[in-house]
């Protein structure tokens, strides 16, 4: 049985997409991230989990390097991108950016209308040489977050005018406009109701097959029922860091099991 | 707090409260089996009706607790989505339940043949070899509950390992039972009800076993090898050995 396991596990492996090696975030005085390493595979959901203000958004924000924007932040360690190191002094942030894309809490459209909020990143990075070009990445982008068929006849309409979960489905195509390689997202159902939660879920799943998701979540089901690797965090530290289903029915470490179970850990 | 629960209690109390009621129950399951065991192989031993009837009528309390047990884990899960440890406790609940129920059902089997049996001769030890095979899977089963509450897998372990002594207990009697039906055929028809009744006991104890494998999955969170003595075949190695006598 175990053998099986861990065939099928070998067979499952993926690239590794983002390796991370030694991260400390410091704000100010406070060490927010402790000495964390993990692996972020390619064409995987890994999904961040642990009680508020361990630090899984400031450690997913490293990975794009948006803790550059807060003055007090401070990053140590290696964050490798396909080998190369985002932090390198000759990586630009906005293109690294744009290949690890980020979607936020609370979908947060540009007052625009539904076609510019998706061709907004094109148009910065020069994807399009013409209309007709961007009409088609506009087009692909939408159809990739699921909302093609609700809005191809209001493109011109403006994107706060959708419904919550509608606004949250145009934020991802907006991130996925620029091609990005790894889509992060900071708790993107928690502003949702349950069927926009599940079908942004359903988005999650089959945008796994073009990129490395890494999703920050409150919801232990959500985490289960979308990821294939969760990290647990805890007062800064990566606590436990394994498959999905490991985690769910048999964690290693008792923090990790009071977290998951709702007990007082 | 008590070992039967977690050492650290749910941050919604009445995730604990339900917890601990459906464990109760299963308790509670337990030990009405193990007296319709001891109850049984008494009343068969004494060709006590009235007993048996008593075993039989009780069957009902332990078939509603079973169906209680399942509704409250359905609930539990619908309600709490349960993980990790408290999932295998309520899996391990589920099964252990299911085969508490399977067990009673052979205790009513044995007391309905008892029944049956009053009418007929006694024969010489039989009887008092099925108490002691019941006895054994009696005293299997309390200990199973033992290891549940405890959450030991030691003891678990040790319950498995015994199935083997009560195998063996199953081959004896069924080795002497060929000898009286060979040895006059107005045996047969007591001896076919004796005999059904201690492949009963036979199967209460790979039940209670599967019961002690259980506690050692939810204790481990794995299932135990299959390295268990089996003593099971023996009976079809007998009967040919006897037909060749026979010739
Ligand atoms: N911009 C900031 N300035 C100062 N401290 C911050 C800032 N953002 C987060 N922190 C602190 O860092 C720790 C981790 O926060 P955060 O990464 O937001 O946790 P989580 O996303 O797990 O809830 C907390 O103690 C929080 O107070
Ligand atoms: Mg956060």
């Amino acid at each position: 049985m175990d053998d099986q396991r861990l065939t099928e596990r070998s067979v499952d492996q993926k690239e590794i997409k983002i390796s991370a090696k030694n991260v400390q975030v410091y704000y100010g005085e406070t060490h927010a991230i402790k000495d964390v390493d993990v692996e972020i595979e390619d064409n995987t959901v890994t999904a961040f989990i642990g009680p508020s203000g361990c630090g899984k958004s400031t450690f997913l924000r490293c990975l794009n390097r948006m803790n550059d924007t807060i003055d007090i932040a401070r990053v140590e360690g290696t964050i490798l991108l396909d080998g190369e190191d985002i932090y390198d002094k000759r990586v630009d942030p906005v293109q690294l950016r744009a290949k690890v894309g980020m979607v936020f809490q609370k979908p947060n459209p540009f007052p625009k209308s539904i076609y510019d909020n998706v061709a907004y990143g094109p148009r910065i990075h020069g994807m399009a040489k013409n209309r007709a070009e961007l009409d088609e990445i506009v087009e692909k982008s939408l159809r990739r977050a699921a909302l093609w068929d609700e809005a191809k006849d209001r493109l011109q309409a403006p994107g706060t005018g959708l419904s919550g979960g509608q606004q949250q489905r145009l934020c991802i195509a907006r991130a996925v406009a620029t091609e990005p390689e790894v889509l992060l997202m900071d708790e993107p159902c928690s502003a949702l109701d349950p069927i926009a939660t599940g079908q942004v879920e359903e988005l999650i799943d089959e945008l796994r097959t073009n990129y490395s998701v890494v999703i920050v979540t409150h919801s232990m089901q959500q985490a289960a029922r979308v990821s294939q690797k969760t990290a647990f965090f805890h007062l800064g530290n990566l606590v436990e860091f394994d498959e999905t289903g490991k985690i769910f029915t048999n964690p290693e470490d008792s923090r990790t099991e009071s977290y998951i179970s709702g007990r007082i850990g | 707090m008590s070992p039967m629960y977690s050492d650290q209690e749910h941050i919604v109390s009445a995730y604990d409260r339900d917890l601990e009621a459906i464990q109760a129950l299963v308790m509670r399951m337990g030990g009405l089996v193990e007296a319709a065991i001891l109850d049984s192989a008494r009343a068969l031993e004494t060709r006590d009706v009235e007993l048996a009837e008593k075993v039989r009528a009780g069957d009902r309390t332990v078939d509603e607790l079973e169906v209680q047990i399942n509704e409250e884990c359905a609930r539990t899960i619908a309600i709490r989505g349960p993980v990790s440890q408290d999932l295998r406790v309520l899996l391990t609940v589920f099964r252990l339940s299911g085969s508490l129920e399977r067990v009673g059902d052979y205790a009513k089997n044995m007391a309905k043949r008892t029944s049956v049996l009053v009418e007929m001769r006694p024969l010489p030890g039989a009887d008092s070899a099925l108490r002691r095979m019941a006895r054994e899977v009696q005293l299997m089963l309390k200990d199973t509950l033992d290891a549940y509450v405890r959450r030991d897998a030691e003891l678990a372990e040790d319950v498995r390992q015994r199935d083997h002594d009560v195998d063996q207990m199953y081959n004896a009697i069924f080795r002497e039972f060929l000898t009286f039906m060979m040895e006059d055929p107005r045996n047969i028809t007591g001896c076919m009800h004796l005999h059904f009744i201690a492949k009963n006991i036979e199967r209460m104890g790979d039940l209670v076993t599967n019961m002690a494998e259980q506690v050692i999955y939810l204790v481990t969170a794995k299932m135990p090898d299959d390295s268990r003595p089996k003593g099971d075949e023996t009976p079809y190695m007998r009967a040919e050995a006897s037909d060749d006598k026979g010739e």
